[in-house]
C-alpha cells in the first residue's frame, strides 16, 4: 500500500505534473496486483520465519491458533509469520493464492481438495515431516494425509463429526430413548410430530447442509465403499443404490422442519437451542450456538442410526483441518519444522484449549480437559471404521458447487422427481469428470 | 447521404457541429476555403510538448481501455470454448462448442436463468418506471414537504444492492421476518418460505428491486420535468387542455430523450441484476440469473472458467442484441435530425 500515487503529492502541481502523476499512478496501479501478491511472503526469506497463510479469520479459532505458533516459537525460535483472511475469501481465492507466491505454510482441509492441489503440483510432499509425526495419528489420519500418489501432504491439526445433535432435558421429558436402527429412528419421528415438535430441525440456505444429510443417509444405505466410489465420479447416480438412498431420505424428509431452504443453519440451530426441535443432524460445530453453559452441557448426540446391517453405523463423516506446505517454500527447512511441532500433541492440547468446539486430530493428545461432548466426539472417531469429509471435500468441488447443491436443494422442496433429477446429476457429472 | 448534410449546412449554419467542423473529409467539399484555415491555425498552436500531453490524455486512456476491456472481453469469448481449471496455461484444452451444448441440453440452471433474466426485464420495465414515471408528477406540482418525499423514495437508490439485498432477506426470514411474523405464518405447517420457494422467491426479490429502481426512475423523469419548458405548459392550459390531456399530448412526448435513459438504465439493470439475489439467497433455485452462473462457475474452487465464459458469452451476446439496435436507431435519428 505504500506505493500508491506519490506522483499526485508534488508540492503545487501544474496541470502537466498532475497529468504526468496520473500517468505514473496508472503505470503503479497496474504494478499493485503483482506487487501485493508478493507482499504475503517477502519477509521469509530468513531462516528465522515461516509464513502462514490462515483461514481461521473467526476470533476464536484465530486466538487459539495464535497460541500455537507462540508456543512454536517458544521452542524453535522461529517466528511465524501469519496472513489471516476471511474463511470464505481464502478458500474461493486458493486457486490464484497457490498459484501466485503463497506462504510457506497454509491452512487446508483433508480429502479431495487436498488431493486436487497436490496432484496439481501446487504443494509440496511432506514424507520428511511424517517419519517423525507418524505415530500420533491413527491409520484412518494417515490416510487422510496422502495424496494420490502415496505421498503425504498434509498435517491433520483438529477434526470434528457429523451426527444427530439432541439435548438431554428434552428426551428425559418425553422419556425418548436413542434410535439405533432405522425404524426406531422413524418411529422416534413420528412421535415427536404428534408431542408438537418439530422431529429434525433443518436450514439449507447457505446449500451444503443438505449435502451433509445425504452423506449419512447415503453411507448407512450403501456403504463407505459405494459412497467414497460415488464421490469420485466412478458410481453411478442413476444406480439403484443411489435411488435407495433417495427413498430412504425422502421417508424422513416430512419430519424435517418446514421451509428448509430459505432457512440458514444458524436459524435452524435455534429451534434446537428453544427446545422446539428435537433433532438437528449437523456437525459439532452446531455447539457454536449454544451460547449459555447449562444450554450447552444440555446438547449431546447420536451417530446416524442404521439402515442396511451389513454397514450398521462404521462409517462416521468427520471433516478434519490442518496444513499444508505449498509448492516452493521460501524457508524449507523451518517449514518443516513447524509442521512437525503442528503434527504434536502438545501444539494440539494448546489449540484446544483455546477452541473448545472440535477435537483433536491425533490419538496421543491429553483428553483430560475434554467437555463431556468433546469426548464422545473423540470416542466416535476413534472408534469408527470409516472416516469421510464431507461431500464437497470427498469429490469434485465444482461438481458439488455447481450441480449437487442445487441438485439436493431441489430435492428437498421437491422429493418427488427423484429419477429426472437423478439423471440430470448423472450427466452433468459425466462431462465435469471428463474434463 | 449528401442530402442531409447540405441540409443543415445552409439550413442551421450556426449549429455547434457546423462549426466545430475538424473530423476531416465530412463536409470538405462544401466548406468554404475561410472554415477549412481555422482548423490548421489551431494545429500551429500546439507545441512538442501539447501534442505529447495530448497523446498521454488519450493513449493512457485508450491503452487502459483496450486492456481491461477489449483484449479481456475477447479473452472470455476465447475461454468460452476451452475447458480450463485456472491452474497454469498449459492446462487450457480446446473442446469447441462442447460448453455450449453442455449448457443448452444439460445444465437444468440454464433455461430458468435466462428466463428470470427477462422476467426481471418485464417486471422492471411495467411496474417502477410508470411508479416513478407517477411519482415524479406528483413531486414536480410544488406539493407540500416534496422535498421530503423525494428524499425518501430516493433514498433505496443510495443503498447498496447488497445492503438492501440483506434488508429484505430479514424482511422475508421464514422464522423470524417481519412478513412471517405479522401474518403468523411462522408456525410449522403455516410457513410461507418467501426466501426458498421457487414459485415465490423471484418475486419476492423482485419487490426489493422495484422498490430500488421506483426511485431511480422518479429522480430521472424529475430530472426531466424540471427541463420542461414552462410555456408549453401556459400553451397548452391556454389551448384549453386539462391536466391529463397537457401531460399526454405536450409533456411526455417533450420527455422522449429521458424516456430512452430509462430504457437503457432498465435493460442494463436486469442483465446486470445479481448483486442483489447473490445476498438475498445466492441464486438457488427460483432465482437463477446469467450474472450468478456465471460467477458460481468462476469464482471460487469451482474454476469451470471455460464454462462460465460460455454462460458470459450468452450474456454478451444478450446485452449486443438490446444494445445494437437501440445505438443503430439512434444514430440514424441524429444523423436524420
Amino acid at each position: 500500500m505504500h506505493l500508491t500515487p506519490s506522483g499526485l503529492s508534488v508540492p503545487g502541481p501544474s496541470r502537466r505534473t498532475i497529468l504526468r502523476g496520473l500517468g505514473g499512478a496508472a503505470a503503479l496501479g497496474a504494478g499493485i496486483p503483482l506487487l501485493s501478491a508478493c507482499a504475503g511472503s517477502s519477509g521469509s526469506s530468513d531462516p528465522k520465519t515461516v509464513s502462514l497463510g490462515s483461514n481461521s479469520s473467526d476470533a476464536v479459532p484465530k486466538k487459539a491458533f495464535a497460541d500455537v505458533y507462540k508456543a512454536f516459537t517458544k521452542s524453535s525460535g522461529i517466528t511465524v509469520n501469519v496472513n489471516t483472511k476471511d474463511h470464505n475469501t481464502f478458500q474461493e481465492q486458493i486457486n490464484s493464492y497457490l498459484q501466485g507466491t503463497p506462504d510457506d505454510v497454509f491452512t487446508w482441509f483433508a480429502g479431495y481438495r487436498m488431493q486436487f492441489f497436490a496432484s496439481k503440483g501446487l504443494a509440496t510432499p511432506i514424507d520428511d515431516v511424517w517419519s517423525s509425526i507418524k505415530g500420533n495419528f491413527p491409520s484412518a489420519m494417515q490416510d487422510l494425509s496422502k495424496g494420490e500418489d502415496g505421498k503425504y501432504y498434509f498435517v491433520p491439526l483438529y477434526t470434528y463429526p457429523w451426527a444427530i445433535f439432541y439435548r438431554k432435558s428434552v428426551f428425559k421429558a418425553h422419556s425418548y430413548s436413542v434410535p439405533t436402527t432405522w425404524s426406531q429412528f422413524l418411529a422416534l419421528c413420528k412421535q415427536m410430530k404428534k408431542d408438537n415438535l418439530v422431529p429434525i430441525a433443518f436450514g439449507d440456505k447457505d446449500q451444503w447442509p443438505a449435502m451433509g444429510t445425504f452423506d449419512q443417509i447415503n453411507c448407512r444405505t450403501n456403504g463407505y465403499d459405494f459412497h467414497m466410489s460415488l464421490m469420485q465420479g466412478k458410481a453411478s447416480w442413476t444406480d439403484k443404490k443411489t435411488r435407495a438412498t433417495f427413498d430412504n431420505w425422502a421417508e424422513i424428509l416430512p419430519y424435517h422442519q418446514d421451509g428448509a431452504v430459505g432457512r440458514t443453519w444458524q436459524d435452524a440451530a435455534q429451534g434446537l437451542v428453544a427446545k422446539k426441535a428435537g433433532m438437528y443432524l449437523l456437525g459439532m460445530f452446531v455447539a457454536q450456538q449454544f451460547t449459555k453453559a447449562e444450554d450447552l452441557a444440555d446438547l449431546d448426540f447420536f451417530v446416524f442410526p442404521e439402515i442396511d446391517p451389513t454397514y450398521g453405523q462404521d462409517t462416521v463423516e468427520a471433516p478434519t483441518d490442518g496444513y499444508m506446505l505449498s509448492k516452493k517454500p521460501k524457508n524449507h527447512a523451518g517449514s518443516v519444522k513447524l509442521l512437525e511441532f503442528l503434527g504434536t500433541p502438545a501444539a494440539e492440547e494448546t489449540y484446544l484449549k483455546g477452541d473448545p468446539s472440535v477435537v483433536a486430530a491425533s490419538t496421543k493428545a491429553d483428553t483430560s480437559a475434554y467437555t463431556a461432548l468433546q469426548k464422545k466426539g473423540y470416542d466416535t472417531i476413534a472408534a469408527a471404521k470409516h472416516l469421510t469429509q464431507f461431500m464437497d471435500r470427498d469429490s469434485r468441488p465444482d461438481f458439488t458447487s455447481t450441480v449437487m447443491q442445487p441438485a439436493l436443494q431441489n430435492f428437498v422442496r421437491n422429493p418427488k422427481g427423484i429419477d429426472s433429477l437423478l439423471s440430470s446429476i448423472e450427466r452433468q457429472k459425466k462431462t465435469i469428470f471428463a474434463s | 447521404m449528401t442530402a442531409p448534410i447540405t441540409g443543415t449546412g445552409s439550413g442551421i449554419p450556426s449549429t455547434p457541429e457546423a462549426a466545430a467542423a475538424p473530423p476531416p473529409g465530412t463536409p470538405g467539399t462544401t466548406a468554404s476555403p475561410a472554415r477549412r484555415r481555422i482548423p490548421r491555425g489551431h494545429r500551429r498552436l500546439l507545441t512538442r510538448r501539447d501534442r505529447i500531453t495530448l497523446t498521454l490524455m488519450a493513449g493512457v486512456p485508450t491503452i487502459l481501455h483496450v486492456a481491461l476491456v477489449w483484449l479481456t472481453a475477447l479473452a472470455s469469448i476465447a475461454l468460452a470454448f476451452t475447458s480450463w481449471d485456472g491452474i497454469g496455461f498449459s492446462s487450457i484444452k480446446w473442446v469447441g462448442l462442447e460448453n455450449f451444448r453442455q449448457l443448452f441440453t444439460e445444465n437444468p440452471q440454464f433455461w430458468p436463468a435466462v428466463q428470470h433474466n427477462a422476467i426481471w426485464l418485464v417486471v422492471l420495465l411495467l411496474i417502477p418506471t410508470p411508479l416513478g414515471l407517477f411519482l415524479a408528477v406528483q413531486l414536480d406540482k410544488k406539493i407540500r414537504f416534496s422535498r421530503i418525499y423525494q428524499t425518501a423514495f430516493f433514498l433505496p437508490v443510495v443503498v447498496s444492492f447488497a445492503v438492501i439485498g440483506f434488508v429484505w432477506q430479514l424482511v422475508y426470514n421464514p422464522d423470524t421476518g417481519l412478513i412471517n411474523s405479522l401474518i403468523g405464518a411462522n408456525r410449522p405447517g403455516h410457513y410461507i418460505d418467501w426466501i426458498g420457494d421457487p414459485n415465490l422467491n423471484l418475486w419476492a426479490v423482485l419487490v426489493a428491486a422495484c422498490w430500488r429502481h421506483t426511485g431511480y426512475m422518479m429522480i430521472l423523469y424529475l430530472a426531466g420535468l424540471k427541463g420542461v419548458d414552462p410555456s408549453l405548459r401556459e400553451a397548452s392550459a391556454l389551448d384549453g387542455a386539462n391536466e391529463w390531456q397537457t401531460f399526454k399530448n405536450v409533456i411526455f412526448p417533450v420527455l422522449k430523450p429521458i424516456n430512452t435513459i430509462v430504457l437503457v438504465v432498465t435493460i442494463i439493470e436486469s442483465l446486470r441484476a445479481f448483486d442483489l439475489v447473490f445476498v438475498f439467497n445466492g441464486g438457488t433455485q427460483g432465482t437463477e440469473l446469467l450474472s450468478i452462473l456465471v460467477t458460481n462457475n468462476i469464482i471460487g474452487e469451482s474454476s469451470r472458467i471455460g464454462y462460465g465464459s460460455a454462460i458470459a458469452v450468452v450474456l454478451l451476446l444478450i446485452s449486443l442484441g438490446v444494445i445494437i439496435p437501440y445505438l443503430i436507431s439512434t444514430f440514424r435519428k441524429e444523423r436524420r435530425a
